[in-house]
């Protein structure tokens, strides 16, 4: 729990890793290229005290995350969003009986979801139905850009992994997190391209998709389709850290969303180990939208209450203390949920 | 010596590498530091591209490495033209792509199907769209009783001379769309007039382009700085309608 000016918010920090990216789990120079993208980003938006060195960015371990994600006790829950890129690393990039274990450990702390990835076939449904007995899944993290074999990428409504969204369905995995990224078959589209979610999202209308980074670099296609969709929410990995080095950006993005898709469904994340998630955490509870930018209103404590943790707390049955807990805004089902909100004159103030 | 007989300068590659887009952030790659070296001897010429990351995505890639290979190739005088994109994750396949003098389908094989042109189509659309709504937040904000609801009523006309109304122009005649005085400057996705009840929700879909293309553009600049250290020397300032007060970076 987090203490502020007297008010209190309960904390889920709805995307955290557990990686391995050191050389020697390495399996070719795209490995390399796939952490160090990482470590440019982690670089160029952090603040100073905030920056790790090489060395320490490529592993963390289980004692190391322990400790960052639950500093100060700020974190109340964490849940893993691994990416498996069997083809850049060895042993994969996110470390799924590392990370079981530590979920294992710390029930109360920590949620690991796992991923599944249609181009494994029928073989992989098995695999999937073994995985949620054995690790009691909630949720899964799909990437669609990640390789396997020739492939660069695979779509949300490829038939095969409709199978996988009927078994999610069967097996009680209500939570979709979905990573676009920058390669699919064929190339002549845009992978990042979010329309695939609008299908699966009327489709599967019982299973809950959440768009990680908020669609970005996409943010304005995610907003649509999030806006006509019930079961359609929005993951701040990625776009948190702007507060720091891009405040107004981040006004603009958290003021976009806010309009189209509403209160109940941002969700906070840090993107553990990318950031920590302590200095966003403290970031989030003093910002405030520029006064200037009145084409936005501004964020009340109760909506920062909910994208903090209490919505992601409701997806995942995370018990939250009653005092803590925030009513429902009064949203409609679709179309854009606070339409009213902000000044309709632009002039600078 | 053979430079001066040619007639290909530096100078002359630079320029034409200035009308080589990158689709996504609407932005000229001169402008936005991609372009890592150019080198001219006699009539050939070698020109090195850089992205913010391994990971760009290959087709946007693919199109900016082609655009200005074909840019290179229009200048008067050039011999040999050789484009590079360095440190990409799929930089061989591109090279080879580029040197064997193949198109796209012939550089990516089985991931291509058809062509670029509807990708690039789309952005094009992206871009009219945030130049049209950073035009009409302009107008609104100019005036303190002007309201979003107004917006509707101005025409290409009531927009001042300057920049940002050249840039809504230019990008309508590509897209082929009016550019005449009296056309509305507020259009719907399908190039017409929203009707009246759609007027707000197109003016506040048409924001969250713009927000997007310009947050993307700041973010890529800034990673590019971060990857290739001293690279923000070869990058001109973004102009943003919020350059009042701009989107800070701090460090």
């Amino acid at each position: 729990m987090y203490s502020k000016d007297g008010n209190d918010y309960f904390v889920v920090d709805a995307h955290i890793a557990l990686w391995d990216a050191r050389p020697e789990n390495q399996l070719n120079v795209h490995g390399k290229q796939f952490i160090d993208c990482f470590y440019d980003y982690h670089r160029n938006l952090s603040p100073e005290s905030e920056v790790w060195s090489y060395g320490e960015y490529l592993y963390q371990g289980g004692e190391r995350l322990m400790r960052d994600v639950f500093a100060d006790g700020i974190v109340d829950h964490a849940v893993f969003q691994p990416a498996r890129l069997g083809e850049f690393y060895k042993n994969g990039f996110g470390q799924t009986e590392e990370a079981f274990a530590l979920a294992q450990a710390h029930p109360d702390k920590l949620t690991y979801n796992h991923y599944w990835d249609p181009r494994d076939g029928e073989n992989g449904l098995d695999k999937l139905r073994e995985d949620a007995e054995r690790m009691d899944l909630k949720g899964v993290k799909l990437y669609t850009a990640d390789w396997h074999g020739d492939s660069r990428g695979w779509k949300l409504t490829d038939p095969m992994a409709y199978k996988y969204f009927e078994a999610c369905r069967e097996l009680g995995i209500t939570n979709i997190h979905i990573h676009k990224g920058p390669t699919i078959r064929p190339l002549d589209r845009d992978a990042f391209d979010v329309a695939d979610v609008d299908h699966v999202a009327t489709d599967f209308t019982d299973l809950n998709f959440i768009v990680e980074h908020v669609g970005l670099p996409r943010l304005e296609d995610f907003c649509w389709i999030a806006t006509q969709e019930p079961n359609v929410y929005g993951g701040l990995a990625v776009a948190m850290p702007f507060i720091h080095t891009r405040p107004r950006y981040f006004a603009q993005i958290l003021g976009e969303l806010l309009y189209w898709i509403g209160e109940d469904r941002i969700l906070f994340s840090s993107d553990y180990a990318i950031w920590t998630p302590k200095w966003l955490v403290e970031r989030f509870v003093d910002f405030q939208i520029p006064e200037d930018m009145s084409e936005y209103a501004p964020v009340s404590t109760d909506q920062k209450r909910k994208i903090l943790g209490l919505n992601a707390a409701k997806l995942y049955d995370i018990p939250v203390p009653a005092e803590l807990q925030v009513a429902e805004a009064d949203a409609t089902a679709t179309g854009p949920r606070d339409p009213e909100a902000a000044d309709k004159n632009l002039a600078m103030a | 010596m053979t430079a001066v007989l040619s007639g290909v300068t530096e100078a002359a590659v630079r320029d034409a590498l200035g009308t080589v887009v990158d689709p996504e952030l609407d932005e000229a790659v001169t402008d936005l530091g991609f372009v890592r070296s150019v080198a001219v001897r006699g009539a050939d010429v070698e020109v090195h591209l850089r992205l913010p990351t391994s990971f760009c995505a290959p087709n946007f890639a693919w199109l900016m490495v082609s655009d200005a290979r074909d840019a290179v190739r229009a200048v008067p005088g050039t011999g040999r033209v050789v484009i590079e994109l360095d440190d990409h994750h799929d930089s061989d396949l591109i090279n080879a792509g580029l040197a064997a003098d193949a198109d796209y389908r012939g550089t990516f094989g089985h991931e291509a199907e058809e062509s670029l042109d509807e990708l690039r189509a789309t952005f094009h659309r992206k871009a009219h769209t945030a130049a049209m709504e950073r035009a009409l937040t302009t107008w609104v904000r100019a005036d303190p009783r002007r309201t979003e609801d107004d917006v509707a009523a101005v025409r290409l006309g009531d927009l001042p001379a300057g920049k940002e109304t050249d840039s809504l122009l230019s990008r309508r005649t590509a897209l082929g769309l009016p550019t005449d005085p009296a056309s509305p400057v507020l259009l719907g996705p399908d190039g017409t007039p929203p009707a009246p009840e759609q007027v707000a929700l197109t003016f506040r879909k048409a924001r969250s382009v713009r927000v997007s293309v310009d947050g993307n553009a700041h973010f890529c600049r800034g990673l590019l700085t971060t990857r290739y250290p001293g690279s923000e020397a070869d990058q001109v300032f973004r102009l943003s309608i919020d350059s009042a007060l701009p989107l800070e970076v701090l460090r």
